[in-house]
Parts: structure tokens; C-alpha cells; sequence
């Protein structure tokens, strides 16, 4: 029977010491450990999440950057495009002026030409008068330099003048 | 884990050790080996501390005995002065009567023994200090690791427990009572897990520190469901106490006109704690009756023939060192069970009535 009859003393002592450790425990190990514990899973889930979200970011900004880079792929290509033509208008511009200024000039050396030419004739013209009254003084000269000569001729002139 | 092992084998080749100084002290003065009487009297709690008996010359720690006598006077003395029982002290001895056998008793005037108020540091009180210091040391150390170095991952003795208390949070606890209310009785809880597992380990060990039946002591489990029972009353709501006088969902003609029910549960109520007493002490106790009934086989049969008795040494203690294995798996299992236990009380206290 002694096995099963419970001691009075070893009750109070019990009931004592469990006491006292349940409430050493309870404000030296319990709480601060429980407190930590609370303290280092918020602080995991805290930082799990912050991860999470870095991670959504860094996608975002890789997709920005690659629209970033996208568009100025395009844009070198439409720079290129626009020289391009220019280069071709700029080029296809000067040429018609040129053939422009190159009719134009032909144009005018032709009109000058022309008036040079009337003024070279006109010129002549004047010139070989000149030449002719010159040669025919200086042969009127040579021929009316004797007389005899001076005399057919006035008798020529006479007789002609009598025919008329 | 390999060290853990060499531990536990030391333990028993001491316990080898023990129970042959033990046994053989009592062949040594009786000439005849009283099995029952030597376990009986290993389990029950003394007034000394025996640690070893050479020949006939018994080594133990003497312990206070403190004692409020018929007249009400306290009276302290050492037990050593009673010398192992052999003489008395003033009007105290420890008594062989079947009633108070092995207990201090007062021989008043007219012969008769009666039994004093027995206050006395005995094994198991001072086995319970032990306990409760070494709880305390570790726990304390681990809690002030805990505030400095908050969020550093746990370290040494930090980790073997933190897993244990994050189990008895999250798998005992939360669902018993629910994420609300657990909070408040988890110190509790946590406590009670702690001073059962290392009180039932310290009990595996056979020499000085360890070796008392404390967590197999009655009284000591008495105490422990009696503070559940009673944190369970206190905390119960109306729903549960409605709920223990008119069951829902039970037949109206098991209510009214012999209140059945009711009484089944109300009866409930007292047999709950009763339970969690009674498992924790026969679990314990069991344990050390039979590492000590098979190491009493060996004597037993020593006594008809000795190579016999070498004989059954070897099946003795490989039979021990199986129920030792198995003592630590239930050290663990008790532990564990009578805190489910207490929590799932706690769990039915709190139940609002919408849960039903």
C-alpha cells in the first residue's frame, strides 16, 4: 500500500517547488524565449517578403529596361532611315539643280554666241566697207597716178556719162 | 549521438553495479534473496540515500528529517541517527509494521505507533531539487541566450530545445486550445513537458544525482494533475460547465428522470485528472520494477546455483539495457502524453459554445 498512499511531505514540497519553477520559468526562459521566437519569425517572414517584393521589382525594372533598349533600337533605325533618305534627297536635289544651272548656262553661252556672232558680222560688215573704200582709194591712187590712165578713165566716165 | 550512446551504456553497467551491491547486501543479512521487499523498497521513497553496501557496511547520504510531533513541536534531526533504520531517535523509528512500513513513525506511551506531520527532505524531495535546479540552470542560460542574440539561429543546448518547444507550441498547444487563448498556458504547458522528461531521464540514471522514482511517486504525480484539474476548473467557461449538466445531442431520457448523463460527466470531470495520475506513476514505476526484477532473476537463481546465476546475468542484462532503450522512449512518450493531456482539458474548458 505504500506504494499508492501519497506522502504529505513530498506533496507540500512538491506543490512548493513546482510552484516557485513554474513561475521562474515563466518570467526567465518562457517569456523571453517565446517573446524571441515571435520576435525572429516576423522578422523571417519580414524578410522572406522583402525579398519577394525586391525580386518583382528587379523583374519590373528588367522588363523596363528592356523596353528602354527595344525602343532605342528602333529609334537608331529610324535615325539611320531618315539620313538615309535625306542623304538620297540632298543628293538627287543637287543634281537637278546642277543639270538646271548646266541648261540654264548652255542657254545663255548660246544666246551670246549668237549676239557675238551678229556683232562679229556687223562688225565685218563695217570692216570690209572700210577695206573696200581703202583699197579702192589706194587703187584710184595708183591707177590715177599717171595720166594718161587719169584720162581714159575720165573719157570712160564721160562716156559713160553720155551714154546715160 | 555516438557520445549519447557510450552515456547510456555507462549508465548501465552501473546500474549492473548497483543493484549487485544492493541484492547483495540483502543476501549477505537475510541468507535469502526477498525480491519483492527489494524493489518495493527501491521504488518507495527513504530517508537516506543509498548509494552503495560493502559487505555489511551501508554508504548513503544522510538527509534532514523534519517532523511536527503529537504536541505539535517541530523536531529536526538528521537521518543517520537512526542508522539505517536499526535504532530509534528520541520516541521516532522507522516503523516494519505493515501499516506505516518504512515510514517515520512516533511510539506513543501506550506502545502504538502514530504517524507525525512528515515534513522531511527525503530522497525524492531532494531528488525534486536536483530536478528543479537543473531545469532552472539550463533554462535560464537558454532564455538569456534568447534575449541576446534574438535573431541569431540557436546554438548548443539552444537547439536541442527550441525544437521541443516550438512542438509543444505549435502541435500541442495551438490545436488543443486554439490560436487565441494558448498563450496564457503555455508556461504551463512548457514546464510541466520539461519537469516530467528531464524528472523521468534523471530516474533512468542510477547513481547519486538520478536514480530516485520521482516522476513513479504518487504524490509527485498527484500534484501535477491536481494543478491541471484545478487550472481546468478555474478557467472553465459557462458553455462547458452547462454542457457537463446538459449534454447536447444526448436522448432526453438519459437526462430526465435519472440523470445519467450529467453523472457520467461530472464523474468525468474527477476521473480525468485520477488518469493522468495514475498513468505517469505506473508507467515510471513499471519501468524500474522490471530493470530491477530482471537483474533479481540473476540472484535468484545465484541462490540455487551460481553458474546458473552467471547464466542468467547475460540474459538479464541484455534484457535491461532493451527496457532501459525502451524507459527513454517512455520518459519521452509521458512526458508528452500527460501534456497533451493537460491541454486538451484546457482546450474542452475554453470551448465556446458556437463550437458545437
Amino acid at each position: 500500500m505504500g506504494l499508492v498512499t501519497p506522502d504529505i511531505g513530498l506533496i507540500f514540497w512538491m506543490v512548493l517547488s513546482f510552484t516557485i519553477l513554474v513561475f521562474v520559468l515563466k518570467k526567465y526562459a518562457w517569456k523571453p524565449i517565446l517573446t524571441a521566437l515571435h520576435t525572429r519569425e516576423t522578422a523571417i517572414e519580414n524578410a522572406l517578403n522583402r525579398a519577394e517584393e525586391a525580386k518583382q521589382e528587379m523583374l519590373t525594372l528588367q522588363a523596363g529596361n528592356e523596353n528602354i533598349l527595344k525602343q532605342a533600337v528602333l529609334e537608331r533605325e529610324k535615325i539611320v532611315r531618315e539620313a538615309r533618305e535625306m542623304r538620297e534627297n540632298i543628293i538627287a536635289e543637287a543634281k537637278k539643280t546642277a543639270h538646271d544651272e548646266s541648261v540654264r548656262m548652255k542657254k545663255n553661252a548660246l544666246e551670246e554666241i549668237e549676239h557675238q556672232k551678229l556683232l562679229a558680222i556687223k562688225e565685218m560688215h563695217d570692216a570690209v566697207a572700210t577695206l573696200s573704200v581703202d583699197i579702192a582709194e589706194k587703187v584710184l591712187k595708183d591707177i590715177l597716178a599717171d595720166s594718161t590712165t587719169q584720162k581714159t578713165l575720165v573719157d570712160k566716165y564721160v562716156k559713160d556719162l553720155k551714154f546715160n | 549521438m555516438k557520445k549519447l550512446l557510450l552515456y547510456l551504456l555507462t549508465l548501465f553497467v552501473f546500474t549492473t553495479v548497483k543493484a549487485n551491491a544492493e541484492v547483495a547486501s540483502d543476501t549477505v543479512q537475510t541468507k535469502k534473496v526477498d525480491v519483492g521487499h527489494l524493489i518495493l523498497s527501491h521504488v518507495n521513497d527513504a530517508y537516506e540515500w543509498h548509494i552503495i553496501t560493502i559487505g555489511s557496511h551501508h554508504i548513503s547520504i544522510p538527509l534532514p528529517v523534519i517532523l511536527f510531533d503529537s504536541n505539535h513541536n517541530l523536531v529536526v534531526f538528521m537521518s543517520s541517527e537512526l542508522h539505517h533504520g536499526e535504532t530509534m531517535y528520541g520516541k521516532f523509528k522507522i516503523s516494519e509494521d505493515k501499516k506505516y512500513e518504512g515510514k517515520i513513525v512516533e511510539v506513543i506511551p501506550d506502545g502504538s505507533e502514530v504517524r507525525p506531520w512528515d515534513f522531511s527532505i527525503t530522497k525524492n524531495v531532494l531528488s525534486l531539487f536536483i530536478g528543479i535546479l537543473l531545469i532552472i540552470s539550463i533554462f535560464i542560460a537558454v532564455g538569456k541566450r534568447y534575449t541576446s542574440n534574438t535573431l541569431k539561429a540557436p546554438k548548443g543546448v539552444q537547439s536541442w530545445i527550441e525544437p521541443i518547444i516550438l512542438f509543444i507550441k505549435n502541435d500541442i498547444a495551438l490545436p488543443s486550445i486554439g490560436e487565441k487563448r494558448h498563450g496564457q498556458f503555455l508556461p504551463y504547458l512548457l514546464t510541466l513537458f520539461f519537469f516530467i522528461l528531464i524528472n523521468n531521464l534523471l530516474g533512468l540514471i542510477p547513481v547519486f544525482p538520478g536514480g530516485a522514482n520521482l516522476t513513479g511517486n504518487i504524490a509527485v504525480t498527484m500534484v501535477l494533475a491536481l494543478i491541471t484539474f484545478v487550472i481546468t476548473s478555474v478557467k472553465g467557461t459557462k458553455s462547458y460547465w452547462l454542457h457537463l449538466v446538459n449534454t447536447p445531442g444526448v436522448p432526453w431520457w438519459l437526462k430526465f428522470p435519472i440523470p445519467l448523463m450529467p453523472f457520467v460527466e461530472i464523474l468525468g470531470v474527477f476521473i480525468k485528472p485520477i488518469v493522468l495520475m495514475v498513468r505517469l506513476f505506473a508507467n515510471i514505476t513499471a519501468g524500474h520494477i522490471v530493470a530491477l526484477g530482471f537483474y533479481s532473476l540473476i540472484f535468484v537463481f545465484g541462490e540455487k546455483n551460481i553458474f546458473a546465476g552467471y547464466g542468467v546475468s547475460v540474459i538479464s542484462v541484455t534484457f535491461t539495457i532493451f527496457m532501459g532503450l525502451l524507459e527513454l522512449l517512455v520518459a519521452f512518450i509521458q512526458a508528452y502524453v500527460f501534456t497533451l493531456l493537460s491541454a486538451l482539458y484546457f482546450g474542452m474548458a475554453m470551448e465556446e459554445s458556437e463550437t458545437h
